[in-house]
Order: C-alpha cells, then structure tokens, then sequence
C-alpha cells in the first residue's frame, strides 16, 4: 500500500461528518463502515444509491450527509453516477462549474444490488472507466426486505428464503474478483471493525482516478441474528479467521493487506450468529464445519 | 433558415442540435439508431458541441440522462419499443425527480409477437409515468416539438420530462422537406438551460429522490406531478404562441384539420393521421362535411381543446393505433371519458387498426365514415372493431397451412 497521511489509529478523523439518528439498526456494521468512509472522503461527494437499507438514511426531510444525495434504483446506481460525472465533466469543460464545486460520484449499494442486479451496470461503468468510487456494504442478504438470500449469502447460513437444516446450499460469489477481472483502478475489501486498514484504502481510493470498488463486510445484527453488541467482534473475528480476507487490486496485482496468522477456528466466528446456530445445534454438523473451515484453508493456501 | 430533405430520425437529431444540448446518453434499438449515430458524429466532428455516452441498457440510459439532468445540464436521449419497456422503470421514477429533458421514442409494436414496424401501444405504456407527450405526424413537427418539448420540461411551472413520438419507418425512415431553423432564431427561443439550484455541487449539497415513508408524504409529492402536468396545458399554449411567432409554423396542442362545419371527425395521432387528412379531402370533394381531430399532446391530456372540438359533432371515429388488453383501444376510452355526459356529445365509433405496422387504406377511412354515419342517423355506435379484411384473413390461413404442411413433412422424417 502506498504511503498516504494516515498510518496509525491516532491518525484516523476525530470530527464526524455523518448524523446520528438514522434508521439504521443498532449494531450495523454496514453504517459503521459508511462512518469511516465518509469521514475520509469528505464532504464534496454526492453519494448515488441504490435500492437497500440505506435508502432509508434520507427519508424527507431528513439526512444524515453533509453532501448530495440521489436515490435512483436498485439496477442503476452506477449509470446515476455516470450521468452526475459526465454532467460535471461538461460543466467543467465549457467553463460552467469552478473547479471548486466538483463532487465526487459516490455509489452506495447492499450486497443484493451489487452481486446481482447491479452488476451490469457496474461492470459497463468500469468498461467506461468511468471516475467513480463504489462502497458496496455486504451483509450477505437481502437484508432490508428481511435477510432473504443473495449471491452474496455464504454457504450453510440460514436466511429467510433458506431456513432449512442445510441452509444456503450455494456459495458466496467472488464478487472482488469479478470487479478485479475488469481491471479498474482499484479494488479493496474492508469491514468496519478494521478501521485502520479501512482508511488506508479508502485514502488511496480516494487519491485515484478512474473506477475504484470497495466491499465492506457489514456485519447485520438483525440479518445474522447476534446482539448488537458483538458487532464489532464478530467483523474482527471475519478477519482473524479468514472468512473475510481483507485485500486489495491495484495495477494488476491482488496484495492480502491482513494475512491472519495463526488462523483462528472458523467455528469461533461461526457459533457466534444464529444463521449459522443449525451447524452446533442440536448437534454439531460436523461435516458441514470441516468443508466451510476447508473453504477458508484452501483460500489462504492459494495465497501463501 | 434551411429547406432540406429529412428523416424522421434526423428532425429529432437536428432538433436536439439545436437545442445545443450537453449530453446524450444512448443505447441503440431499430429504428431509433440513426438519431444517435447522427448525434455522435455531430459531436465528433465538432459540428455541435455535446457528449455521447454509450450506456449498457437503456434502464442505465435514462437513468444516466436524469441524473445528469439534476447535475444541471440539458440531456437528450432517444429510445423505441422494447427499449422504452426496459427503461420502465427508470421512466416512472425520474418524472418524480422533476427533471427537465427530453426522449425522442421511434415507436414501435412490443413483442409478442417479436416486431420492427410501429404503434403506439410502446408509448401508452408510459402514459401514466409523469413524462408529458407531445405526438408528431411530419418529420417538421419532430424538429419542432424537440425544441418545444425543452422550452416546456425546463418551464418553472412545469420541471418535467417529455417524451416527443415519432412513429417508427413511417416517421423515422420517410424523407421529408424540413425547414432548418437559424441557430440564433432558435437560441431566442430557447435561452440556455437554468436549473435553478437543482443541482449537485460542492458549496450546496443537496438531496434529491429522497424515499418517504407514508401515504400522506408520498400523495403530496405525486399529487405534485400531476399539478405540474396540468399546468403544463396553459405553459403548452403559451410556448406554441411564442413558437408561431418566432417561426411561423402553428403546433397547437389539438390539430383541427378542416373541422369548421364537420359533422363527423376521425380522432386519431401520429404519422397514419396525414392518411386520415387524405380521407378527409377527399370525402369533403363527395360533399361530406368531414375532418379530423388529432391531440399532438396526450399529456397532459387536453380536455378542454377536445371538448370543445368534439361537442356538437354527429360522430366522432377514434382509430387506436394500440390495444389494452381486454379492454380495447385507449384512445377510444380516454375520449369517452371527456365526453361521458356532456350534452351534444357525438356518437363515439371505436376502431383498432394500423397494429405492427400494418397499413390503413383510403377505402378502410370511408368505410368508417359511412359507419360513423349511419350510427349519428341512429344514435347507436357500433360495437368497437379490429380493422382487418378478409383477404389478411386468407393469407394468415395460407401461412398456417404452410406451417402445418412443414411441421408433417419433418414429423414424417423423423
């Protein structure tokens, strides 16, 4: 990672630009992630959102941003950011807009819009290269609707639409490889329970030009049925266990920012969640517990 | 100020042109293409000074044309059939953003069946959207109504989009004599546009197409819409006022083609209704007191020109170059529903015709007038009615007959 003004915690902003009182849940770890985002970009940034839970931030007449808002659709959050970037482009080129009151194009979509129904128009707004940051909050679900599965759900989790004793039968999409296989810009995984390492990126995100893709792990209390009170152990443990690997792609190449090691066991993230209660109780589902640890440590072979 | 041999598809280009607008987000459908690629080549060659983006879809398309529309620029986009259905969605959704720009639609049938040629049943599909819709018949008026259409959606009173129809092939890929206006005659006209502080920038952020939660706070805003819209109707005959004297060339929000003693009217829009005017001047040389009717703005929807127009009529003929799904054609009810009740309303004769393209013939608009006739002599219409003949009839028998013939010889080889 390239050096950039924030290297330790005491670096990170201590003024923040977000409002209390959202309608968030307690415990999200997606708004958290958003907290630390936004604090670094700042205030020139208009953020374009697509149909999830966040849609509920701005509910009139009322926001928590110190910046411009459009709410567009679950689809086409990218093509909103496209045209308020290309509208901003020719203002500046026919000498209508300072180049003072340019904003960032900020997308910011759940998991459902971005693994699936907003992947064209993800994937058209890179093959543009379009000058755009997107923070897409993964909490594995469509969460706003009531945690039913998305591409982004992990295998065995219990969602609304899987309840059964087997839970989610498919596997999470490796949606940062197929952002990668793009080439954009840059490409990062964060969570907000590391928010060092979130910063960093999102500072050198932030530096750059071009499509630059953020996925944070957001952690869902009411989705992942935990207290809100381990919402931030359980983003720590997604890291030190391997589930969630935080890294990034920058001209060409994937860099591991966090290789955790020793691994902790993937059953101390996993029992702390009720979507993946089934796998303990009433009795352990062993075989089940092998093959999700087996996942993880075929992961990080490849990386070593 | 130029006379030149035009395409449907290069009025509306030439009408964005010279609306000197800033940005054209676009996705390619037949038989709207050539719009775009005139329009990308323009820009490219420095004739006009705008950009040109290739979108994926034309649901990314308009949502890309209204977002940077609320970035306070002047948008142009163009759209047809299957497109303009795909974009649904995002048409519903940025009328409620009150965005002013403009969408050329080429119509065109939906599928199924799977089609190229026109009707209008892609554009009554975003009817209810917000969108106001102005219905050209010449590819003059698609040059025209562009240049309205913008002096209309940007108006303070209105901040709407607007879709400007032209009808695929008939409209789209017929060369006709268009006048060119001046840049400076239009520029008059039509003053840069002013967003007014709707739009995104550093010192004044702002929220736009925020969600609410309630019926209360959403009927407000849709209630909203619909009052811009209807305030569009006193706006529409103010701009039309402005444009005759600007370019001499009238475009009122209803078209009343020789109704002066007209005892029985066709009603109909678009490109087929110049087939309606041939009619009318040749049933007027057999002594009919005949005319036509044809609304150039569907919304708003002009209830009172119509009323007007209409009452006092023996019968009025309605050709509903669409069809609601058992219902009929829209036209047809949304006519009815100005006249219902009024005294000296006109017999009101329902015909669908003119469906994927298929044409209408001189014989078929005498047919209807002798009809229309006869139902204002009883009082009674009759029951509304496909145009279709026998020999049509035939010949989807023969292709039936070969289907069948096909299907036995391959079954036989199998």
């Amino acid at each position: 990672m390239s050096e950039g003004a924030i290297r330790s915690m005491k670096d990170l902003p201590s003024t923040h630009l977000l409002g209390a009182g959202t309608a968030m849940c307690a415990g999200c770890g997606g708004l958290g992630a958003l907290h630390e985002v936004y604090d670094i970009l700042g205030r020139k940034t208009v953020f374009v959102n697509a149909a999830g839970c966040m849609t509920l931030l701005s509910v009139y007449p009322f926001t928590p941003f110190r910046s411009g808002w459009l709410y567009t659709s679950m689809a086409s959050a990218p093509a909103g950011a496209q045209g308020v970037r290309d509208a901003l482009d020719i203002l500046i080129a026919k000498g209508r807009l300072p180049t003072e009151e340019d904003v960032t194009a900020v997308v910011l979509t759940g998991d459902g819009s971005a693994y699936g129904m907003g992947l064209s128009a993800t994937s058209a707004a890179i093959e543009r290269n379009l000058d755009f940051l997107y923070l897409c909050y993964d909490n594995e679900g469509y969460g706003n609707t009531g945690q039913q599965a998305s591409g982004a759900t992990p295998h065995g989790a219990k969602t609304a639409t899987t309840a059964s004793a087997r839970g989610y039968p498919g596997y999470k999409k490796d949606l940062f490889s197929i952002w990668a296989a793009h080439k954009p810009t840059y490409v990062a995984t964060v969570v907000g329970a590391e928010p060092l390492d979130l910063a960093k990126k999102i500072e050198k995100a932030a530096r750059l030009k071009g499509p630059r893709l953020v996925i944070a792990l957001a952690p869902c209390p009411t989705g992942w049925d935990f207290d809100p009170e381990l919402a931030v152990e359980i983003g720590r443990l997604a890291v030190k266990t391997g589930v969630w690997p935080l890294k990034e792609y920058a001209d060409g190449q994937v860099v591991h920012t966090r290789i955790p090691h020793p691994r902790v066991p993937v059953e101390e993230y996993l029992k702390l969640q009720g979507r993946f209660g089934h796998l303990f109780e009433p009795r352990r589902n062993e075989a089940m517990l092998s093959e999700i640890q087996a996942q993880v440590d075929k992961y990080w072979d490849a990386v070593a | 100020m130029t006379r030149s041999l035009l395409t449907g598809n290069a009025a509306a280009a030439w009408g964005a042109r010279l609306a000197e607008v800033d940005y054209v987000p676009a996705f390619p459908i037949t038989p709207q293409t050539e719009i775009i690629e005139t329009l990308a080549q323009w820009f490219d060659s420095r004739a006009a000074q705008g950009r040109l983006v290739t979108l994926e879809s034309e649901h990314s398309m308009v949502t890309a044309a209204a977002a940077a529309a609320a970035t306070g620029v002047r948008v142009f986009t163009a759209t047809s059939s299957q497109g303009l259905m795909y974009a649904m969605e995002m048409i519903y959704t940025v009328a409620g953003w009150r965005v002013p720009f403009v969408l050329a639609n080429v119509s065109r049938a939906l599928a199924s069946p799977i089609t190229l040629e026109p009707d209008h049943t892609d554009i009554l599909a975003a009817r209810d959207s917000g969108f106001l819709q102005i219905h050209c018949a010449t590819c003059q008026e698609v040059l025209d109504s562009v240049l309205i259409a913008y002096r209309l959606a940007e108006h303070e009173r209105v901040r709407l989009p607007v879709i400007v129809n032209l009808d695929g092939f008939y409209l789209s890929f017929t060369r006709e004599p268009v006048e060119i206006p001046e840049a400076e005659t239009v520029r008059r006209f039509l003053p840069a546009f002013d967003a007014d502080g709707v739009e995104f920038r550093a010192s004044r952020p702002i929220s736009q197409a925020v969600a609410v939660l309630g019926g209360s706070a959403y009927s407000y805003f849709r209630y909203e819409v619909h009052l811009a819209s209807l305030q569009a109707l006193p706006v529409y005959e103010e701009i039309a006022v402005a444009f005759e004297k600007e370019f001499g060339r009238s475009h009122p929000a209803v078209e009343a083609y020789r109704c002066e003693d007209a005892e029985i009217v066709f009603f109909m829009i678009g490109a087929f209704a110049t087939k309606a005017k041939d009619a009318v001047d040749r049933l007027r040389e057999s002594g009919w007191k005949i005319g036509l009717v044809r609304p150039r703005l569907l919304r708003p929807y002009p209830t009172e020109a119509l009323q007007r127009l209409l009452i006092g009529r023996h019968a009025a003929v309605v050709v509903d170059q669409n069809l609601s799904m058992g219902k009929g054609g829209v036209l047809y009810s949304e006519l009815a529903s100005v006249l219902y009740g009024k005294a000296g309303a006109p017999v009101l004769l329902g015909f669908v015709g003119g469906l994927g393209g298929r044409d209408l013939s001189p014989e078929e608009f005498y047919e209807m007038a002798k009809l229309a006739r006869d139902a204002a002599r009883e009082g009674v219409a009759p029951e509304p009615r496909l145009l279709y003949t026998s020999g049509e009839m035939r010949e989807i028998g023969k292709l039936q007959a070969i289907a069948l013939s096909e299907r036995r010889e391959i079954g036989d080889r199998t």
